[in-house]
Protein backbone atom coordinates (compact mmCIF):
# COMPACT_ATOMS: atom_id res chain seq x y z
CA UNK A 1 0.00 0.00 0.00
CA UNK A 2 3.06 2.04 0.25
CA UNK A 3 3.90 3.80 -2.74
CA UNK A 4 5.66 6.97 -4.19
CA UNK A 5 3.99 6.45 -7.48
CA UNK A 6 1.75 9.26 -8.80
CA UNK A 7 -0.36 8.78 -11.88
CA UNK A 8 -2.51 11.56 -12.92
CA UNK A 9 -0.50 14.40 -10.97
CA UNK A 10 3.16 12.82 -12.25
CA UNK A 11 4.00 15.72 -14.26
CA UNK A 12 2.16 18.35 -12.65
CA UNK A 13 5.61 20.52 -12.48
CA UNK A 14 5.39 20.34 -16.37
CA UNK A 15 3.71 23.53 -17.38
CA UNK A 16 3.08 22.10 -20.74
CA UNK A 17 1.81 18.38 -19.55
CA UNK A 18 -1.53 19.69 -20.68
CA UNK A 19 -0.86 20.62 -24.52
CA UNK A 20 -0.16 17.08 -26.59
CA UNK A 21 3.06 17.84 -26.91
CA UNK A 22 3.79 17.83 -23.20
CA UNK A 23 1.74 14.66 -22.92
CA UNK A 24 3.42 12.71 -25.36
CA UNK A 25 6.74 13.73 -23.93
CA UNK A 26 6.21 11.93 -20.74
CA UNK A 27 4.86 9.03 -23.10
CA UNK A 28 1.55 9.76 -23.63
CA UNK A 29 -1.10 7.82 -25.99
CA UNK A 30 0.98 4.65 -25.79
CA UNK A 31 -1.61 2.65 -23.93
CA UNK A 32 -3.73 3.90 -26.55
CA UNK A 33 -1.59 2.10 -29.44
CA UNK A 34 -1.67 -0.69 -26.82
CA UNK A 35 -4.91 -1.27 -25.85
CA UNK A 36 -6.21 -1.44 -30.15
CA UNK A 37 -3.86 -4.34 -30.11
CA UNK A 38 -6.04 -5.42 -27.51
CA UNK A 39 -9.17 -7.06 -27.53
CA UNK A 40 -12.25 -5.48 -25.73
CA UNK A 41 -12.43 -8.47 -23.48
CA UNK A 42 -8.60 -7.59 -22.46
CA UNK A 43 -9.28 -4.14 -21.94
CA UNK A 44 -12.06 -4.99 -19.73
CA UNK A 45 -10.57 -7.36 -17.77
CA UNK A 46 -8.12 -5.19 -16.60
CA UNK A 47 -10.38 -2.80 -15.52
CA UNK A 48 -11.89 -5.10 -13.59
CA UNK A 49 -8.50 -6.10 -12.12
CA UNK A 50 -7.74 -2.67 -10.89
CA UNK A 51 -10.91 -2.83 -8.97
CA UNK A 52 -11.27 1.02 -10.16
CA UNK A 53 -13.82 2.30 -7.85
CA UNK A 54 -16.21 5.14 -9.69
CA UNK A 55 -14.97 8.51 -8.34
CA UNK A 56 -18.16 10.34 -9.20
CA UNK A 57 -19.27 9.62 -5.67
CA UNK A 58 -20.36 6.24 -5.46
CA UNK A 59 -17.75 4.30 -6.04
CA UNK A 60 -19.05 1.69 -7.99
CA UNK A 61 -16.57 -0.57 -9.80
CA UNK A 62 -16.10 0.66 -13.25
CA UNK A 63 -15.01 -3.27 -14.80
CA UNK A 64 -18.98 -4.40 -13.61
CA UNK A 65 -20.39 -1.49 -14.63
CA UNK A 66 -18.92 -1.70 -17.81
CA UNK A 67 -20.02 -5.20 -18.19
CA UNK A 68 -24.07 -3.95 -17.74
CA UNK A 69 -24.25 -3.12 -21.81
CA UNK A 70 -26.24 -5.69 -23.69
CA UNK A 71 -24.16 -8.61 -25.39
CA UNK A 72 -25.48 -7.90 -28.72
CA UNK A 73 -27.44 -4.39 -29.89
CA UNK A 74 -27.87 -3.06 -33.27
CA UNK A 75 -28.20 -0.04 -31.74
CA UNK A 76 -24.91 2.71 -31.25
CA UNK A 77 -23.39 2.49 -27.53
CA UNK A 78 -22.18 6.04 -26.04
CA UNK A 79 -20.00 6.34 -23.64
CA UNK A 80 -20.59 9.99 -21.28
CA UNK A 81 -18.26 11.53 -19.12
CA UNK A 82 -19.50 13.42 -16.15
CA UNK A 83 -17.47 16.36 -15.89
CA UNK A 84 -20.52 18.34 -14.17
CA UNK A 85 -18.02 18.60 -10.98
CA UNK A 86 -20.35 20.42 -8.90
CA UNK A 87 -20.80 18.99 -5.32
CA UNK A 88 -19.84 21.54 -2.76
CA UNK A 89 -16.13 21.05 -1.46
CA UNK A 90 -14.83 19.25 -4.53
CA UNK A 91 -12.19 20.96 -6.89
CA UNK A 92 -10.51 18.02 -8.08
CA UNK A 93 -11.99 16.91 -11.79
CA UNK A 94 -10.90 21.02 -12.60
CA UNK A 95 -7.30 19.98 -12.28
CA UNK A 96 -7.68 17.02 -14.20
CA UNK A 97 -9.46 18.94 -17.19
CA UNK A 98 -6.93 21.83 -16.67
CA UNK A 99 -3.46 20.04 -16.23
CA UNK A 100 -3.60 16.96 -17.44
CA UNK A 101 -6.58 16.95 -20.33
CA UNK A 102 -5.06 14.45 -22.23
CA UNK A 103 -5.45 11.74 -20.15
CA UNK A 104 -9.04 11.84 -19.80
CA UNK A 105 -9.02 12.03 -23.87
CA UNK A 106 -6.93 8.95 -23.99
CA UNK A 107 -9.04 7.27 -21.53
CA UNK A 108 -11.64 7.90 -23.58
CA UNK A 109 -10.70 6.72 -26.62
CA UNK A 110 -9.30 3.39 -24.62
CA UNK A 111 -12.90 2.90 -22.76
CA UNK A 112 -14.71 3.40 -26.52
CA UNK A 113 -12.47 0.50 -27.87
CA UNK A 114 -13.78 -1.69 -24.93
CA UNK A 115 -17.17 -0.75 -25.42
CA UNK A 116 -17.45 -0.48 -28.39
CA UNK A 117 -18.45 2.85 -28.90
CA UNK A 118 -17.59 5.70 -31.36
CA UNK A 119 -18.44 8.81 -29.63
CA UNK A 120 -18.32 10.32 -26.73
CA UNK A 121 -19.78 13.59 -25.21
CA UNK A 122 -17.65 15.29 -21.97
CA UNK A 123 -20.33 16.84 -20.22
CA UNK A 124 -18.57 19.67 -19.20
CA UNK A 125 -20.27 22.27 -15.95
CA UNK A 126 -20.79 25.30 -17.94
CA UNK A 127 -19.11 27.78 -15.32
CA UNK A 128 -15.47 25.95 -15.58
CA UNK A 129 -14.44 28.16 -18.62
CA UNK A 130 -10.88 27.35 -18.32
CA UNK A 131 -11.79 23.63 -18.26
CA UNK A 132 -14.14 23.46 -20.94
CA UNK A 133 -11.17 25.64 -23.23
CA UNK A 134 -8.62 23.13 -22.31
CA UNK A 135 -10.88 19.99 -23.39
CA UNK A 136 -11.88 21.76 -26.52
CA UNK A 137 -8.24 22.35 -27.33
CA UNK A 138 -7.32 19.01 -26.44
CA UNK A 139 -9.70 17.28 -28.01
CA UNK A 140 -8.57 19.57 -31.45
CA UNK A 141 -5.01 18.67 -30.94
CA UNK A 142 -5.84 14.68 -30.37
CA UNK A 143 -7.90 14.84 -33.90
CA UNK A 144 -5.49 16.71 -36.12
CA UNK A 145 -2.90 14.03 -35.04
CA UNK A 146 -5.34 11.16 -35.64
CA UNK A 147 -5.93 10.19 -32.05
CA UNK A 148 -9.15 10.92 -32.40
CA UNK A 149 -11.29 10.68 -35.99
CA UNK A 150 -12.48 8.40 -38.70
CA UNK A 151 -9.33 6.17 -39.04
CA UNK A 152 -7.84 6.31 -35.23
CA UNK A 153 -4.23 5.72 -36.11
CA UNK A 154 -4.86 3.98 -39.32
CA UNK A 155 -6.97 1.15 -38.03
CA UNK A 156 -10.25 2.18 -39.84
CA UNK A 157 -11.73 2.40 -36.24
CA UNK A 158 -13.56 5.89 -35.73
CA UNK A 159 -13.96 7.73 -32.80
CA UNK A 160 -15.21 11.31 -32.19
CA UNK A 161 -15.39 12.79 -28.36
CA UNK A 162 -17.26 16.52 -28.43
CA UNK A 163 -17.08 18.54 -25.00
CA UNK A 164 -20.64 19.66 -24.30
CA UNK A 165 -21.15 23.11 -21.80
CA UNK A 166 -23.64 22.52 -19.37
CA UNK A 167 -25.76 25.56 -18.20
CA UNK A 168 -25.09 26.08 -14.68
CA UNK A 169 -27.89 23.37 -12.65
CA UNK A 170 -26.48 20.94 -9.98
CA UNK A 171 -28.52 18.23 -10.60
CA UNK A 172 -27.28 17.55 -14.44
CA UNK A 173 -24.32 15.81 -12.46
CA UNK A 174 -27.01 13.33 -11.37
CA UNK A 175 -26.22 10.91 -14.65
CA UNK A 176 -29.75 11.04 -16.18
CA UNK A 177 -30.35 14.29 -15.18
CA UNK A 178 -27.26 14.77 -17.30
CA UNK A 179 -28.38 12.18 -19.99
CA UNK A 180 -31.51 14.80 -20.43
CA UNK A 181 -29.79 17.75 -20.46
CA UNK A 182 -27.22 16.03 -22.99
CA UNK A 183 -30.19 15.87 -25.14
CA UNK A 184 -31.66 19.59 -24.87
CA UNK A 185 -34.00 19.26 -22.55
CA UNK A 186 -34.22 20.48 -18.83
CA UNK A 187 -31.99 18.38 -16.36
CA UNK A 188 -34.94 16.30 -14.68
CA UNK A 189 -33.75 12.73 -13.11
CA UNK A 190 -35.28 9.47 -15.00
CA UNK A 191 -36.96 6.78 -13.41
CA UNK A 192 -34.48 3.73 -12.75
CA UNK A 193 -34.74 0.96 -14.18
CA UNK A 194 -33.99 1.29 -17.15
CA UNK A 195 -30.88 2.22 -16.10
CA UNK A 196 -28.37 4.26 -18.37
CA UNK A 197 -26.21 1.25 -19.25
CA UNK A 198 -29.77 -0.70 -21.27
CA UNK A 199 -31.13 2.68 -22.23
CA UNK A 200 -29.41 5.86 -21.91
CA UNK A 201 -28.66 8.60 -24.02
CA UNK A 202 -30.92 8.87 -27.39
CA UNK A 203 -32.53 5.57 -25.55
CA UNK A 204 -29.35 3.97 -26.85
CA UNK A 205 -27.32 1.92 -24.43
CA UNK A 206 -24.92 4.47 -22.38
CA UNK A 207 -21.72 3.92 -19.84
CA UNK A 208 -21.75 7.24 -17.24
CA UNK A 209 -18.51 7.31 -15.86
CA UNK A 210 -16.77 10.65 -13.85
CA UNK A 211 -13.70 12.29 -15.25
CA UNK A 212 -10.82 10.94 -12.72
CA UNK A 213 -12.64 7.22 -13.42
CA UNK A 214 -11.70 7.43 -17.00
CA UNK A 215 -8.47 9.24 -16.18
CA UNK A 216 -7.05 6.34 -14.90
CA UNK A 217 -7.53 3.96 -17.38
CA UNK A 218 -4.51 4.50 -19.91
CA UNK A 219 -2.67 4.20 -16.79
CA UNK A 220 -4.22 0.36 -15.77
CA UNK A 221 -3.79 -0.17 -19.74
CA UNK A 222 0.36 0.58 -19.77
CA UNK A 223 0.66 -1.08 -16.38
CA UNK A 224 -1.50 -3.68 -15.70
CA UNK A 225 -4.53 -3.93 -13.61
CA UNK A 226 -3.08 -5.58 -10.67
CA UNK A 227 -0.32 -3.19 -10.28
CA UNK A 228 -3.15 -0.89 -10.19
CA UNK A 229 -4.92 -2.43 -7.35
CA UNK A 230 -2.01 -3.39 -5.30
CA UNK A 231 -1.47 0.02 -4.60
CA UNK A 232 -4.84 0.31 -2.90
CA UNK A 233 -6.56 -1.50 -0.05
CA UNK A 234 -8.99 -4.65 -0.52
CA UNK A 235 -11.62 -3.60 -2.87
CA UNK A 236 -10.36 -0.35 -3.39
CA UNK A 237 -7.70 0.10 -6.01
CA UNK A 238 -5.02 2.04 -7.06
CA UNK A 239 -4.43 5.70 -5.96
CA UNK A 240 -7.02 8.80 -6.18
CA UNK A 241 -7.09 12.23 -5.86
CA UNK A 242 -7.84 13.69 -2.62
CA UNK A 243 -8.72 17.40 -1.68
CA UNK A 244 -8.58 19.49 1.45
CA UNK A 245 -10.17 22.78 1.91
CA UNK A 246 -11.48 25.22 4.93
CA UNK A 247 -10.23 25.97 8.11
CA UNK A 248 -6.54 23.98 7.41
CA UNK A 249 -2.65 25.26 7.31
CA UNK A 250 -2.60 24.27 3.35
CA UNK A 251 -5.72 23.55 1.61
CA UNK A 252 -5.06 21.72 -2.18
CA UNK A 253 -5.52 18.44 -3.85
CA UNK A 254 -3.11 15.21 -3.29
CA UNK A 255 -2.94 11.70 -5.01
CA UNK A 256 -2.36 9.22 -2.64
CA UNK A 257 -3.34 5.43 -2.26
CA UNK A 258 -6.86 4.45 -1.55
CA UNK A 259 -6.82 3.71 1.75
CA UNK A 260 -4.58 6.57 3.33
CA UNK A 261 -6.15 7.93 6.30
CA UNK A 262 -7.52 11.57 7.01
CA UNK A 263 -5.17 12.21 9.33
CA UNK A 264 -2.60 12.31 7.07
CA UNK A 265 -4.45 14.31 4.52
CA UNK A 266 -4.85 16.92 7.17
CA UNK A 267 -2.04 17.01 9.67
CA UNK A 268 0.81 15.66 7.52
CA UNK A 269 -0.49 17.07 4.07
CA UNK A 270 -2.73 19.58 4.69
CA UNK A 271 -0.30 21.36 7.96
CA UNK A 272 -2.89 20.82 10.42
CA UNK A 273 -5.46 23.72 11.42
CA UNK A 274 -4.51 27.40 10.53
CA UNK A 275 -4.86 28.51 13.76
CA UNK A 276 -5.23 27.78 17.53
CA UNK A 277 -8.01 26.95 17.45
CA UNK A 278 -8.58 22.65 17.42
CA UNK A 279 -10.43 20.75 14.84
CA UNK A 280 -14.39 20.99 15.38
CA UNK A 281 -15.06 18.64 12.41
CA UNK A 282 -14.80 17.57 8.89
CA UNK A 283 -17.10 16.63 6.09
CA UNK A 284 -15.40 13.67 4.04
CA UNK A 285 -16.20 14.37 0.69
CA UNK A 286 -18.65 17.11 -0.29
CA UNK A 287 -21.68 18.24 1.41
CA UNK A 288 -23.79 15.55 1.31
CA UNK A 289 -22.02 13.37 3.62
CA UNK A 290 -22.08 13.59 7.33
CA UNK A 291 -19.24 15.25 9.43
CA UNK A 292 -16.71 13.47 11.20
CA UNK A 293 -15.15 14.47 14.68
CA UNK A 294 -11.63 14.96 15.29
CA UNK A 295 -11.36 11.19 16.89
CA UNK A 296 -12.45 9.25 13.58
CA UNK A 297 -9.57 10.90 11.95
CA UNK A 298 -7.62 7.54 11.85
CA UNK A 299 -10.35 6.54 9.16
CA UNK A 300 -8.44 4.99 6.14
CA UNK A 301 -10.15 6.95 3.09
CA UNK A 302 -11.86 4.12 1.18
CA UNK A 303 -15.08 3.56 -0.06
CA UNK A 304 -15.83 0.59 2.82
CA UNK A 305 -14.07 1.99 5.21
CA UNK A 306 -15.49 5.80 5.36
CA UNK A 307 -19.01 3.66 5.23
CA UNK A 308 -18.14 1.84 8.27
CA UNK A 309 -18.10 4.85 10.13
CA UNK A 310 -21.24 6.24 8.98
CA UNK A 311 -20.66 8.36 6.63
CA UNK A 312 -19.05 8.35 3.04
CA UNK A 313 -15.98 9.11 1.18
CA UNK A 314 -17.92 10.83 -2.08
CA UNK A 315 -15.77 13.08 -3.82
CA UNK A 316 -12.63 12.44 -1.74
CA UNK A 317 -12.28 16.14 -0.95
CA UNK A 318 -12.69 16.98 2.29
CA UNK A 319 -13.90 20.33 4.50
CA UNK A 320 -12.26 21.26 7.40
CA UNK A 321 -14.16 23.35 10.13
CA UNK A 322 -12.52 24.77 13.55
CA UNK A 323 -13.89 25.29 16.58
CA UNK A 324 -16.01 28.27 16.91
CA UNK A 325 -18.07 27.31 13.45
CA UNK A 326 -22.05 27.44 14.41
CA UNK A 327 -22.60 24.04 12.71
CA UNK A 328 -26.41 25.35 12.44
CA UNK A 329 -25.29 27.89 10.09
CA UNK A 330 -23.33 25.69 8.27
CA UNK A 331 -26.53 22.74 8.68
CA UNK A 332 -28.58 26.06 7.43
CA UNK A 333 -25.98 26.49 4.24
CA UNK A 334 -26.01 22.87 3.49
CA UNK A 335 -29.95 22.78 3.55
CA UNK A 336 -30.08 26.50 1.47
CA UNK A 337 -28.07 24.42 -1.75
CA UNK A 338 -30.06 21.36 -1.63
CA UNK A 339 -33.16 23.59 -1.63
CA UNK A 340 -31.89 25.71 -4.38
CA UNK A 341 -31.07 22.60 -7.22
CA UNK A 342 -33.83 20.36 -6.34
CA UNK A 343 -35.48 20.00 -9.49
CA UNK A 344 -38.73 19.83 -8.02
CA UNK A 345 -40.12 16.35 -9.54
CA UNK A 346 -40.83 14.45 -6.44
CA UNK A 347 -42.88 16.05 -3.60
CA UNK A 348 -40.55 15.31 -0.42
CA UNK A 349 -37.71 16.43 -1.94
CA UNK A 350 -39.14 19.64 -3.28
CA UNK A 351 -40.86 20.20 0.07
CA UNK A 352 -38.73 18.83 2.48
CA UNK A 353 -35.76 20.46 1.05
CA UNK A 354 -37.96 23.45 1.37
CA UNK A 355 -39.01 22.71 5.13
CA UNK A 356 -35.51 21.99 6.34
CA UNK A 357 -34.33 24.74 4.98
CA UNK A 358 -36.10 27.25 6.73
CA UNK A 359 -36.43 25.58 9.51
CA UNK A 360 -32.64 25.14 9.99
CA UNK A 361 -32.60 29.13 9.45
CA UNK A 362 -35.12 29.62 12.23
CA UNK A 363 -33.00 27.33 14.48
CA UNK A 364 -30.13 29.52 13.85
CA UNK A 365 -31.90 32.64 15.15
CA UNK A 366 -33.06 31.07 17.54
CA UNK A 367 -36.93 30.78 17.33
CA UNK A 368 -39.28 28.41 18.37
CA UNK A 369 -39.52 25.45 16.28
CA UNK A 370 -42.38 23.43 16.50
CA UNK A 371 -41.72 19.62 17.27
CA UNK A 372 -38.11 20.06 18.33
CA UNK A 373 -34.97 19.00 16.52
CA UNK A 374 -36.35 15.81 17.04
CA UNK A 375 -38.70 16.63 13.98
CA UNK A 376 -35.79 17.93 11.57
CA UNK A 377 -34.53 14.07 12.31
CA UNK A 378 -37.67 12.76 11.19
CA UNK A 379 -38.13 14.72 8.11
CA UNK A 380 -35.06 13.83 7.02
CA UNK A 381 -36.03 10.32 7.52
CA UNK A 382 -38.90 10.65 5.09
CA UNK A 383 -37.12 12.14 2.91
CA UNK A 384 -34.71 9.27 2.28
CA UNK A 385 -35.00 6.64 -0.03
CA UNK A 386 -38.98 8.37 -1.45
CA UNK A 387 -37.18 9.89 -4.55
CA UNK A 388 -36.97 9.61 -7.87
CA UNK A 389 -32.74 10.23 -7.69
CA UNK A 390 -30.25 10.71 -4.66
CA UNK A 391 -30.37 14.35 -4.39
CA UNK A 392 -32.83 13.98 -1.29
CA UNK A 393 -31.23 11.71 -0.05
CA UNK A 394 -28.25 14.21 -0.17
CA UNK A 395 -29.79 16.75 1.57
CA UNK A 396 -31.18 14.59 4.25
CA UNK A 397 -27.70 12.50 4.88
CA UNK A 398 -25.68 15.64 6.22
CA UNK A 399 -28.49 17.00 8.43
CA UNK A 400 -29.28 13.89 10.62
CA UNK A 401 -25.21 13.59 10.52
CA UNK A 402 -25.08 17.26 12.01
CA UNK A 403 -27.86 15.94 14.46
CA UNK A 404 -25.94 13.04 15.94
CA UNK A 405 -22.86 14.93 16.34
CA UNK A 406 -23.19 18.03 17.65
CA UNK A 407 -27.20 17.78 18.14
CA UNK A 408 -26.31 19.13 22.09
CA UNK A 409 -25.43 22.38 19.90
CA UNK A 410 -28.48 22.04 17.96
CA UNK A 411 -30.58 21.72 20.98
CA UNK A 412 -28.68 24.58 22.98
CA UNK A 413 -30.43 26.88 20.00
CA UNK A 414 -33.91 26.17 21.25
CA UNK A 415 -33.03 26.29 25.21
CA UNK A 416 -31.28 29.47 24.88
CA UNK A 417 -33.26 30.81 21.81
CA UNK A 418 -30.05 31.68 20.26
CA UNK A 419 -26.97 30.77 18.80
CA UNK A 420 -24.60 29.79 22.20
CA UNK A 421 -21.26 30.74 19.97
CA UNK B 1 -36.96 42.82 -35.94
CA UNK B 2 -34.59 40.02 -37.16
CA UNK B 3 -32.31 37.98 -36.00
CA UNK B 4 -29.07 36.43 -37.49
CA UNK B 5 -26.07 34.84 -36.32
CA UNK B 6 -22.51 36.44 -37.66
CA UNK B 7 -20.54 34.80 -40.55
CA UNK B 8 -18.46 33.03 -37.74
CA UNK B 9 -21.07 32.13 -35.43
CA UNK B 10 -22.75 30.74 -38.12
CA UNK B 11 -19.93 28.17 -38.73
CA UNK B 12 -19.91 27.64 -35.28
CA UNK B 13 -23.77 26.76 -35.09
CA UNK B 14 -23.04 24.23 -38.21
CA UNK B 15 -20.00 22.82 -36.40
CA UNK B 16 -22.28 21.82 -33.03
CA UNK B 17 -25.43 20.61 -34.81
CA UNK B 18 -23.05 18.08 -36.48
CA UNK B 19 -21.83 16.26 -33.12
CA UNK B 20 -25.55 15.37 -31.75
CA UNK B 21 -27.66 12.40 -34.13
CA UNK B 22 -31.12 15.12 -33.42
CA UNK B 23 -31.08 18.89 -33.54
CA UNK B 24 -32.87 19.31 -29.99
CA UNK B 25 -29.56 18.09 -27.76
CA UNK B 26 -27.62 21.00 -30.08
CA UNK B 27 -30.17 23.36 -27.77
CA UNK B 28 -27.60 24.04 -24.60
CA UNK B 29 -24.35 24.89 -26.29
CA UNK B 30 -26.62 26.85 -29.30
CA UNK B 31 -28.03 28.95 -25.97
CA UNK B 32 -24.24 29.67 -25.07
CA UNK B 33 -23.89 30.79 -28.57
CA UNK B 34 -26.65 32.95 -28.79
CA UNK B 35 -25.97 34.47 -25.88
CA UNK B 36 -22.51 35.22 -27.05
CA UNK B 37 -24.39 37.18 -29.90
CA UNK B 38 -26.79 38.77 -28.57
CA UNK B 39 -26.09 39.47 -25.12
CA UNK B 40 -29.03 37.81 -23.36
CA UNK B 41 -32.10 35.50 -24.28
CA UNK B 42 -34.71 37.52 -25.06
CA UNK B 43 -38.05 35.92 -26.05
CA UNK B 44 -36.55 36.77 -29.46
CA UNK B 45 -33.49 34.88 -29.22
CA UNK B 46 -35.88 32.21 -27.85
CA UNK B 47 -37.78 32.14 -30.67
CA UNK B 48 -34.91 32.77 -33.72
CA UNK B 49 -33.19 29.46 -31.51
CA UNK B 50 -35.65 27.36 -32.33
CA UNK B 51 -36.24 28.19 -35.57
CA UNK B 52 -32.53 27.58 -36.09
CA UNK B 53 -33.02 24.02 -34.42
CA UNK B 54 -37.17 22.90 -35.53
CA UNK B 55 -37.35 22.67 -31.75
CA UNK B 56 -40.75 23.85 -30.45
CA UNK B 57 -40.45 27.65 -29.12
CA UNK B 58 -42.00 26.29 -25.47
CA UNK B 59 -39.45 24.09 -25.47
CA UNK B 60 -36.30 26.66 -25.91
CA UNK B 61 -38.32 28.61 -23.09
CA UNK B 62 -38.66 25.26 -20.65
CA UNK B 63 -34.70 25.33 -21.26
CA UNK B 64 -33.32 28.58 -21.11
CA UNK B 65 -35.38 29.38 -17.99
CA UNK B 66 -34.43 26.15 -16.10
CA UNK B 67 -30.90 26.51 -16.40
CA UNK B 68 -29.81 29.68 -14.20
CA UNK B 69 -26.18 30.63 -16.52
CA UNK B 70 -28.94 32.07 -19.53
CA UNK B 71 -29.48 35.69 -18.57
CA UNK B 72 -32.97 36.44 -19.74
CA UNK B 73 -32.32 40.31 -19.23
CA UNK B 74 -28.79 42.32 -19.53
CA UNK B 75 -26.71 41.83 -17.51
CA UNK B 76 -23.34 43.34 -16.74
CA UNK B 77 -20.19 43.59 -18.53
CA UNK B 78 -18.10 41.87 -15.31
CA UNK B 79 -20.44 39.02 -14.06
CA UNK B 80 -18.50 38.85 -10.28
CA UNK B 81 -19.90 35.48 -8.88
CA UNK B 82 -18.97 35.13 -5.01
CA UNK B 83 -18.82 31.56 -3.91
CA UNK B 84 -20.73 31.22 -0.14
CA UNK B 85 -21.09 27.39 0.12
CA UNK B 86 -19.00 25.33 2.51
CA UNK B 87 -15.62 25.98 2.34
CA UNK B 88 -15.83 29.42 1.16
CA UNK B 89 -18.47 29.69 4.08
CA UNK B 90 -15.75 28.41 6.48
CA UNK B 91 -13.15 31.43 4.98
CA UNK B 92 -15.19 34.59 4.32
CA UNK B 93 -17.02 33.79 0.81
CA UNK B 94 -20.59 35.51 3.37
CA UNK B 95 -18.65 38.56 4.27
CA UNK B 96 -17.09 39.30 0.89
CA UNK B 97 -20.49 38.90 -0.71
CA UNK B 98 -22.15 41.41 1.75
CA UNK B 99 -19.56 43.53 1.74
CA UNK B 100 -19.97 43.94 -2.41
CA UNK B 101 -23.68 44.38 -2.50
CA UNK B 102 -22.55 47.53 -0.21
CA UNK B 103 -19.58 48.48 -2.37
CA UNK B 104 -21.33 48.46 -5.71
CA UNK B 105 -25.00 49.02 -4.24
CA UNK B 106 -26.93 46.09 -5.67
CA UNK B 107 -29.02 43.24 -4.69
CA UNK B 108 -28.08 39.56 -5.45
CA UNK B 109 -27.88 39.63 -9.30
CA UNK B 110 -28.23 43.26 -9.51
CA UNK B 111 -26.57 45.56 -11.90
CA UNK B 112 -24.58 48.59 -11.09
CA UNK B 113 -26.29 51.78 -13.10
CA UNK B 114 -23.13 52.31 -15.24
CA UNK B 115 -23.84 48.73 -16.45
CA UNK B 116 -20.14 47.42 -15.19
CA UNK B 117 -20.92 45.23 -13.02
CA UNK B 118 -23.60 42.41 -12.10
CA UNK B 119 -22.79 40.75 -8.70
CA UNK B 120 -24.18 37.08 -7.79
CA UNK B 121 -24.14 35.28 -5.28
CA UNK B 122 -23.41 31.18 -6.22
CA UNK B 123 -22.40 28.01 -5.23
CA UNK B 124 -19.70 26.25 -5.28
CA UNK B 125 -16.79 27.07 -8.16
CA UNK B 126 -15.01 23.98 -8.03
CA UNK B 127 -12.36 26.12 -6.46
CA UNK B 128 -12.56 25.13 -2.65
CA UNK B 129 -8.75 25.24 -2.03
CA UNK B 130 -8.77 28.61 -3.00
CA UNK B 131 -10.93 29.55 -1.18
CA UNK B 132 -13.12 32.28 -0.62
CA UNK B 133 -13.28 32.03 -4.48
CA UNK B 134 -14.78 34.87 -6.95
CA UNK B 135 -14.91 34.18 -10.44
CA UNK B 136 -15.30 36.95 -13.03
CA UNK B 137 -16.57 37.04 -16.36
CA UNK B 138 -15.88 39.52 -18.89
CA UNK B 139 -18.08 39.85 -21.94
CA UNK B 140 -15.34 41.99 -23.88
CA UNK B 141 -12.58 39.25 -23.48
CA UNK B 142 -14.05 35.76 -24.13
CA UNK B 143 -10.57 34.32 -25.52
CA UNK B 144 -9.60 34.85 -21.44
CA UNK B 145 -13.14 34.76 -19.75
CA UNK B 146 -12.06 34.17 -16.17
CA UNK B 147 -9.50 35.89 -14.08
CA UNK B 148 -9.29 34.19 -11.07
CA UNK B 149 -7.63 35.31 -8.20
CA UNK B 150 -6.51 33.24 -5.19
CA UNK B 151 -6.72 33.87 -2.13
CA UNK B 152 -8.87 36.91 -1.91
CA UNK B 153 -8.69 36.76 1.38
CA UNK B 154 -9.20 40.13 2.59
CA UNK B 155 -11.35 43.25 2.11
CA UNK B 156 -9.16 45.63 0.74
CA UNK B 157 -7.76 42.95 -1.87
CA UNK B 158 -11.85 42.45 -2.74
CA UNK B 159 -12.27 46.39 -3.20
CA UNK B 160 -8.22 46.64 -5.44
CA UNK B 161 -9.76 44.06 -7.70
CA UNK B 162 -12.95 46.08 -8.33
CA UNK B 163 -10.93 49.14 -8.66
CA UNK B 164 -9.06 47.84 -11.34
CA UNK B 165 -11.64 46.44 -13.38
CA UNK B 166 -13.28 50.11 -12.97
CA UNK B 167 -10.18 51.45 -14.46
CA UNK B 168 -9.35 49.13 -17.16
CA UNK B 169 -13.13 50.09 -18.16
CA UNK B 170 -12.98 53.72 -18.17
CA UNK B 171 -9.38 53.21 -20.34
CA UNK B 172 -11.40 51.79 -22.76
CA UNK B 173 -9.82 48.26 -22.25
C1 LIG C 1 -27.46 15.02 -7.14
C2 LIG C 1 -26.29 14.28 -7.71
C3 LIG C 1 -25.20 14.97 -8.23
C4 LIG C 1 -24.12 14.32 -8.78
N1 LIG C 1 -23.07 15.05 -9.28
C5 LIG C 1 -22.03 14.40 -9.85
C6 LIG C 1 -20.94 15.13 -10.43
O1 LIG C 1 -20.92 16.37 -10.41
N2 LIG C 1 -19.92 14.43 -11.00
C7 LIG C 1 -19.92 13.06 -11.05
O2 LIG C 1 -19.01 12.48 -11.60
N3 LIG C 1 -20.92 12.35 -10.51
C8 LIG C 1 -21.97 12.98 -9.91
N4 LIG C 1 -23.01 12.24 -9.40
C9 LIG C 1 -22.96 10.76 -9.54
C10 LIG C 1 -23.47 10.32 -10.90
O3 LIG C 1 -24.88 10.15 -10.84
C11 LIG C 1 -22.85 8.99 -11.34
O4 LIG C 1 -22.99 8.08 -10.30
C12 LIG C 1 -21.39 9.08 -11.72
O5 LIG C 1 -21.18 10.06 -12.69
C13 LIG C 1 -20.92 7.76 -12.23
O6 LIG C 1 -19.53 7.80 -12.53
P1 LIG C 1 -18.49 6.88 -11.75
O7 LIG C 1 -19.09 5.51 -11.64
O8 LIG C 1 -17.26 6.92 -12.58
O9 LIG C 1 -18.33 7.50 -10.40
C14 LIG C 1 -24.10 12.90 -8.82
C15 LIG C 1 -25.18 12.20 -8.28
C16 LIG C 1 -26.26 12.87 -7.73
C17 LIG C 1 -27.39 12.09 -7.16
S1 LIG D 1 -35.01 13.73 -5.62
FE1 LIG D 1 -35.17 15.95 -5.89
S2 LIG D 1 -33.71 16.41 -7.53
FE2 LIG D 1 -34.05 14.18 -7.60
S3 LIG D 1 -35.70 13.89 -9.08
FE3 LIG D 1 -36.69 14.12 -7.07
S4 LIG D 1 -37.13 16.34 -6.89
FE4 LIG D 1 -35.66 16.09 -8.55
S1 LIG E 1 -17.17 25.88 -1.70
FE1 LIG E 1 -16.62 27.74 -2.65
S2 LIG E 1 -15.49 27.06 -4.38
FE2 LIG E 1 -16.12 25.21 -3.47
Amino acid sequence: MKTDVKILTAHLDDPAWHTLAGYERHGGYNALRKALKMTPDEIKAEVKAANLRGRGGAGFPAGIKWGFLPKETTKPIYLVINADEGEPGTFKDRLIMERNPHSLIEGCLIACWALRANTTYIYIRGELFSSIQRIERAIAEARAKGYIGKNVLGTGWTCEIHAHPGAGAYICGEETALIESLEGKAGQPRNKPPFPAIQGLFDCPTIVNNVETIAYVPWIIENGGQTFASFGTERNGGLKIYGLSGHVKRPGLWELPMGTTFSYLVNELGGGMRGAKPMKGLIPGGSSCPPLLPNELDTPMDFDAVKKVGTMLGTGCATVFEEGVCTVRLGARIAKFYEHESCGQCTPCREGTGWLHRNIEKLERGERLEGGIQLLDSICGRILGNTICALGDAAAMPIQGFLKKFGDEWQRHIDLGRCPL
Amino acid sequence: MTLAFSQSARQRFDEIVARYPNRQAALLPVLHLAQQEFDHISPEVMQFVAEQLGVPPVKVQHVATFYTMYNKKPVGRFHVQVCTNIACHLTGGPEIFAHLKKKLGVANKGTTADDLFTLEEVECLAACGYSPAIQITDKKDRETPIFFRENLDSLPKVDALIDELRAKAKGGA
